[in-house]
């Protein structure tokens, strides 16, 4: 199995890169694009079969380490 | 009194700190490697400068999970002294021992210069030798120096006295012009609710001697020093008596 994870800056922290991204796709000219978050995203094989048991572990390995609950959210699907 | 400079793979401000405490301030250092699990009969704890595990998921992130921080956490917990610089502020805050997050700074430049700091409470063991509205000059070297917390917590800061150090101009003014990193409220160090844990991002152990700028940052170092030498002085002494030598070190 794998998981696959998305990892983004939450809505109340300032993300600079976002803005300075946004500007540089403005600058090459594209219209319409609006505000642009960057974030991270991760992929970790998982071995086995247990799918409940994968998605408890990735969770909490979410929470305690790879994601920071003081400035960061995180989402993921294991497939 | 005996300092422990925690050492992981990456930091590298680890030497100074300790040239500092021994040899400016005239006590004992010693390095403590990132896989020791015990502090040994260490009176305070400074977590340098650099990059720890190279900056890599996140500054901080995976150096707070070494076994030392385990025994960092019990020390800190049984009121030991803890001070985090610049990497060691990350740290702090990722392992949960200080409030909130250090991000990238908002220029998405590293900055590398002096800056002023200004003194918001004495009534810490980090601050408690910084005389009422001296302004130290001391060097940062940091991209990601952003403190970050949310508005109750900034609130808990405040009300708890909490923030420790703020960056202002040669006039004592907290402008945006003087924050280097975009960090709330100019903060450039906080300590924790128990006041035995502090963090800041500017490195006062490149600002302790004259030859290199500035000696404002040895008032820190002061300040701790002092703190110990009072409480040890409160606290009846039950160890052997400590000899002058610094432990055998891996430098």
């Amino acid at each position: 199995m794998k998981a696959k994870i998305i990892i983004t800056p939450k809505k109340a922290v300032l993300d600079p890169q976002g803005k300075t991204v946004q500007s540089a796709l403005a600058h090459m000219g594209y219209s319409g694009l609006g505000s642009v978050h960057v974030g991270k995203y991760l992929e970790i094989e998982v071995t086995g079969a247990d799918r409940e048991g994968a998605r408890k572990q990735i969770d909490e390995a979410c929470h305690k380490i790879l994601s920071n609950p003081v400035i960061e959210d995180y989402r993921f699907e294991i497939e | 009194m005996n300092f422990s400079v925690l050492q992981f793979p990456g930091s590298n401000c680890d030497q100074d700190v300790v040239h500092v405490l021994r040899n400016v301030m005239g006590h004992s250092a010693r390095l403590l490697w990132h896989k020791e699990s015990s502090l040994a009969d260490a009176d305070a704890v400074i977590i340098p400068g650099g990059f720890s595990y190279g900056d890599y998921l996140r500054t901080g992130a995976i150096a707070r999970f070494s076994p030392v921080m385990g025994a960092v956490q019990s020390f800190v917990q049984n009121g030991g002294l803890v001070l985090g610089i610049c990497n060691g502020f990350q740290i702090l805050c990722e392992a949960g021992l200080l409030p909130g997050a250090l991000i990238r700074n908002r220029s998405l430049q590293f900055r590398c210069e002096q800056v002023y700091l200004k003194t918001v409470t004495q009534q810490s063991p980090f601050t408690c030798k910084i005389p009422t509205g001296k302004l130290m000059r001391i060097p940062i070297a940091h991209g990601e120096g952003c403190y970050f917390a949310d508005e109750p917590t900034l609130t808990r800061l405040r009300d708890n006295d909490q923030i420790l150090w703020q960056y202002a101009n040669a006039q004592s003014d907290c402008t945006e012009q003087a924050n280097p990193n975009g960090s709330v409220s100019s903060i450039a160090g906080i300590c924790n609710e128990a006041r035995n844990v502090a963090g800041l991002m500017p490195h006062p152990e490149r600002a302790s001697e004259p030859i290199l700028g500035s000696a404002d940052g040895r008032l820190i170092f002061e300040s701790l020093i002092h703190f110990l030498g009072q409480r040890h002085r409160d606290t009846p002494a039950v160890s052997p008596a400590r000899t002058a030598e610094p432990v055998v070190s891996s430098v």
